[in-house]
């Protein structure tokens, strides 16, 4: 198929079409809007069979979700922000429920001060909820991640929501072209209608997201994460058949130049794609610099990561994220924790970079690295820095 | 711009459909199979707001995305904007500006040719034509018409800018028909 013209949301809505969920419940924000409006065309024109369920708030969107899928459903939402962080309470019980919602996120920055632009800040808020977590550095990424969100989900030995972010604006209201994929082929990717084991029936009736106290809620938080490390598995093998069906090579941790490199920035979503430029720029004058791009956020692959930095004199990890008052970014524990498992020691740089969609050109990323560089030859890592601030 | 990328910025206001400008020029640039990354930059929705929007365009694959600092092409939807901001802010040596306006020789039309002595200038009366013949004053579509000829159909070809037209108002009447004829008047009208 010839490529089509979409934007990151767009793409999404596009991917979400193909699925054909049972049921769609969202509440529009930017830079998620196009998402929903999209979608919503969808349902109007009657280009799927979808059920969109209007409601008042994110929390209730996530409700209806949660509603749906126990009952059955394919499901899928939208959000970002502050939309997010009124779901937040419903986000954890999509994940205790096992109800494998799939959630796109535009990625924005967090008030205050307000601010529509991307920051990856919001779903990194969500970290620790049980959620699968992606990112997506193309609009192509973001359409084909969506689609494969469903069947990583809806596995039987996963059953956990999943959240695809695109960084807002430079993605979401990003025209880039796509190659697209047929419905048909969708469907027989996620192996037709979504079976469910555990559901409300009423003729076979089970309770879910009951009280759990000091007898069986580590259990239920234990079950939890072993789905996590399960998923691991199933993301791989799913990356695996979307290759053989579309001839596109994705992985939880993907490499660019990384075979003789010395140096690697590490990053997520589409600051990757001015890293990859400056690494080329980098590369023509003689430095051995590569990238690893976290794509698969949550569950963690520390081992596919550990692998990729085996032989490099330092690490520089640059993020579209902060938390205030840690040892460092948020990306940046998860990479110090896994070289310290995995007995590396290389230097390490930290950097928190574009809050609120500031822009980070390529040659200030070529700058991060001869800043990194410098200090790594002087024998030292760097103290976690932000960016571009004006003091 | 970076070897064979070409960085295009438009400034319009809000309501003035600008970003929708940039999809144009992405969308008729895919049907050439090129590469691109288009996308408007602005404030909570306003209409009346300065808006600018980027496209950037190459025939091989590239992974940069940034909004546009270092533009080849400025196109100026919005004359009131001329003396308002700075338009040819970053503009290339020997870089292209097209301004909609019904007055090249307008004080802020050449307090900006001052400006920038090394520029290349064009002028279109984009209000004008998109009155004529769309009935509104919503010059995105209009001003690309120019677009192409002032840059000979290099970035974008006429006939490929019609068919991206032809798609994007898919099943919406005549709009379609009324914005290639507008764009077909810029092409022909447009000063260098």
């Amino acid at each position: 198929m010839s490529k089509i013209a979409v934007t990151g949301d767009d793409a999404i809505a596009q991917a979400a079409k193909l699925v054909n969920p049972d049921v769609v419940a969202a509440y529009p924000i930017t830079p998620q809007t196009i998402i929903v409006e999209r979608f919503s065309d969808f349902v109007a024109d009657g280009e799927v069979d979808t059920e969109f369920v209007c409601v008042e708030s994110e929390h209730s969107a996530m409700s209806a979700c949660i509603g749906a899928s126990t009952a059955g459903g394919r499901v899928f939402t939208s959000s970002a922000s502050a939309g997010l962080m009124l779901m937040y309470e419903i986000i954890q019980i999509a994940s205790s429920s096992r109800t494998p919602i799939v959630c796109a996120v535009a990625n924005r920055a967090i008030s205050g001060p307000i601010n529509i632009h991307g920051e990856q800040t919001d779903q990194l808020l969500f970290r620790d909820s049980g959620w699968i977590s992606q990112f997506a550095e193309t609009n192509q990424e973001a359409y084909d991640q969506t689609i494969m969100a469903f069947k990583i989900g809806e596995h039987p030995e996963v059953l956990l929501p999943v959240a695809v972010g695109i960084d807002g604006f430079i993605l979401s209201h990003a025209i880039e072209g796509i190659e697209p994929v047929t419905k048909d082929s969708v469907y027989n990717f996620l192996g037709g209608e979504r079976k469910s084991t555990l559901r409300l029936d009423p003729d076979n009736p089970v309770s879910i997201g009951l009280l759990h106290l000091q007898d069986y809620y580590m259990e239920a938080r234990a079950q939890v994460r072993d789905a996590q490390q399960r998923s691991k598995q199933v993301i791989i093998d799913t990356f695996n058949e979307w290759k053989n069906l579309t001839g596109r090579q994705y992985n939880p941790v993907e490499s660019y130049k990384m075979d003789d490199a010395e140096y690697a920035f590490v990053t997520m979503g589409s600051g990757a794609g001015n890293a990859r430029t400056a690494i080329d720029e980098l590369r023509a004058k003689g430095e051995k610099v590569g990238l690893i791009k976290v794509r698969v956020y949550r569950p963690w692959f520390g081992e596919e990561f550990s692998n990729l930095t085996k032989n490099v004199k330092g690490v520089i990890t640059v993020e579209r994220a902060h938390s205030f008052g840690s040892p460092g970014g948020i990306l940046g524990q998860d990479v110090k924790s896994t070289l310290f498992d995995a007995k590396q020691t290389p230097y390490v740089a930290e950097y928190c970079y574009g809050l609120g969609g500031r822009d980070c050109l390529v040659k200030e990323w070529v700058e991060i690295y001869n800043r990194s560089k410098q200090s790594f030859s002087e024998g030292k890592s760097l103290p976690y820095f932000w960016w571009g601030v004006r003091e | 711009m970076t070897d064979n990328i070409i960085d295009i910025r438009l400034h319009g206001r809000g309501g003035q459909g600008v970003m929708t400008s940039s999809y144009l020029i992405a969308e008729a640039a895919l049907l050439e199979d090129k590469h691109v990354h288009a996308f408007p930059t602005f404030g909570p929705e306003r209409s009346g707001a300065p808006i600018a929007a980027f496209a950037r365009i190459s025939d091989e694959k590239f992974y940069m995305k940034t909004e546009v600092y270092e533009p080849d092409v400025v196109v100026v939807q919005d004359p009131s904007l001329l003396s308002q901001i700075d338009v040819t802010a970053g503009l290339q040596e020997g870089g292209l500006v097209l301004i909609n306006t019904n007055n090249p020789n307008k004080e802020d039309v050449q307090a900006v040719k001052q400006k920038r002595p090394d520029a290349k200038f064009a002028t279109v009366d984009a209000s004008k034509i998109a009155a004529e013949e769309i009935g509104l004053s919503v010059t995105n579509t209009a001003i690309l018409g120019a677009l192409c000829k002032v840059t000979d159909n290099k970035i974008i070809k006429l006939n490929v800018l019609e068919k991206a037209i032809k798609n994007r108002f898919k099943g919406k009447g005549a709009i379609a028909e009324k914005n290639i004829k507008a764009i077909n008047r810029s092409y022909a009208e447009v000063m260098m």
